[in-house]
């Protein structure tokens, strides 16, 4: 199995490292040419949306990475990941999506909750983080809620949490999003 | 500040990897530089450049003036304070600033103390010129380090040397013996545990920038090849011939860092670079306040 990590900015290495540690291979998007290998998921990592939107308008990778998304290929974005997923940005998710929604970094937190279908006392770290203040198509359901607001969502392949898994010890979003890609290739 | 605050301030700078901060001194130029990609900016009165040409005491800025860039942009928002100034950093966490950068670029406020940067809830990045004092800042609280540089000089070779020197040491640390490490920590006047975490994890336990002189896309390429995690862009951006385009080319330099074809491309028609200064032209070495 091997998954595209989107590298333009932010923090792209942590999510290899849980990947890696469970099993599966990467490799970094920084451009076109890296984009054109053969892939079965996705990662839109945590960063800075605003930087990551230009670069990928900028080196010509919004296009095609949206066009894969609509196609089917699993996609799992943690945060800026979210908001690039969300729309208005991408748009292949049917989700509207507050940025900065928790203020400044003195508004920064952790915490521990339940996701649908995954387990309960998660890792949430949530830094600067957006929440999801809506979701727009029946198609896409709300797996997680912190003080009443959803913080993640999936959409059939695509995966969305306004936290970061990749941040924390515990695997099991990152192992959930390689079943989906299991089970998107059979 | 406790260690949960800790994390979260050591993990939103590891948010910023792979960007650019750039310095801007108004709203405007803030949002310039959101535009062109920085992953955050630094909101200052002066530029380095311009704080070495007037000279003087150079202090925290208005913090109105902060506020107005923090309305500006939606991305990070950092301000310097001084060396050791405990209340400079309580005015910026006060108005809720991402990260406080305790500076050498400012005139130190104490000769001999840096701040407890444990007693804020607020990040702070700290300049340092080798492990030692990168060790040291991060025993004192700080959540990310970049390297001194010499400021306002558009000239890279003390960020060279500083990154080049903290990477030489890092990697002595990772060869040592267990035993060697107790020697190694007094060398470095640092605390063994955090020598121990560098020979163990073969890096800082916090994320590592460059900083001080760097003017061009190639400088910024440069930088990251030598092992920097991302660039801080103080005087090199408002100071040059065409700010939107220059600052737009480093941070895609920041990204494709590798790419030499790329980064041709990427330096082409920017205008003119800040003139700068060299080292030896200048009466003041800001790298060597702060130790």
């Amino acid at each position: 199995m091997k998954i595209a990590v989107l590298a333009l900015q932010g923090a792209f290495i942590e999510h290899e490292q849980r990947l890696q540690q469970l099993g599966a291979d990467t490799f970094e998007v920084r451009q076109l040419s890296d984009w054109q290998q053969p892939k079965d998921g996705l990662i839109l990592p945590g960063g800075e949306s605003t930087v990551q939107m230009r670069l990928l308008r900028g080196l010509g990778l919004y296009e095609p990475i949206r066009e894969a998304i609509l196609q089917g290929l699993p996609v799992f974005g943690t945060c800026a990941g979210m908001i690039l997923l969300s729309d208005g940005y991408l748009g292949t998710m049917h989700i509207r999506v507050r940025r900065n929604a928790y203020g400044r970094q003195l508004g920064s937190f952790h915490t521990e909750g339940a996701v649908t279908g995954i387990g309960d006392r998660l890792p949430m770290t949530f830094i600067r983080a957006p929440y999801i203040d809506e979701i727009l198509s029946s198609d896409c359901r709300a797996l997680a809620e912190v003080d009443g607001h959803i913080v993640a969502a999936q959409q059939g392949n695509q995966l969305a949490t306004a936290f970061h898994p990749e941040l924390d010890p515990d695997l099991r979003l990152h192992q959930h999003f390689l079943q989906l890609i299991a089970e998107a290739r059979s | 500040m406790n260690n949960e605050r800790q994390n979260l301030n050591r993990q939103l700078a590891q948010m910023l990897k792979g960007g650019v901060i750039m310095d801007v001194t108004t709203p405007e130029q803030a949002r310039i530089a959101e535009e062109a990609g920085a992953c955050a900016v630094m909101a200052l009165e002066r530029i380095p450049a311009d704080i070495r040409a007037a000279g003087g005491v150079s202090r925290m800025s208005d913090p109105k003036m902060i506020r107005g860039i923090q309305e500006a942009v939606s991305i990070p928002v950092m301000a310097k304070c001084r060396i050791g100034h405990i209340a400079e950093a309580q005015i910026l966490q006060a108005i809720e600033i991402d990260y406080i950068d305790e500076s050498e670029v400012l005139s130190p406020a104490d000769n001999i103390y840096h701040i407890d940067k444990t007693k804020f809830d607020v990040p702070f990045v700290c300049g340092a010129k080798n492990l030692g004092e990168a060790l040291r800042r991060i025993a004192e609280g700080a959540t990310m380090i970049r390297t001194k540089g010499e400021p306002g000089t558009g000239d890279v070779v003390q960020a060279v040397s500083h990154m080049r020197l903290m990477q030489s040491e890092i990697r002595r640390l990772v060869s040592m013996s267990e035993d060697e490490l107790f020697e190694a920590a007094k060398q470095l006047q640092a605390p063994y545990e955090l020598v121990r975490f560098v020979h163990e994890n073969g890096k800082l336990p916090v994320v590592n920038f460059a900083a001080g002189g760097v003017a061009t896309p190639a400088d910024a390429a440069l930088m990251m090849q030598l092992g920097a995690e991302g660039v801080f862009v103080g005087s090199g951006i408002f100071k040059s011939g065409n700010p939107r385009k220059r600052a737009a080319a480093i941070v895609q330099a920041v990204t494709n860092y590798q790419d030499a074809k790329l980064l041709a491309a990427l330096s082409e028609d920017l205008g003119e670079a800040m003139v700068g200064i060299n080292e030896q032209e200048i009466e003041l070495l800001m790298a060597e306040r702060g130790k």
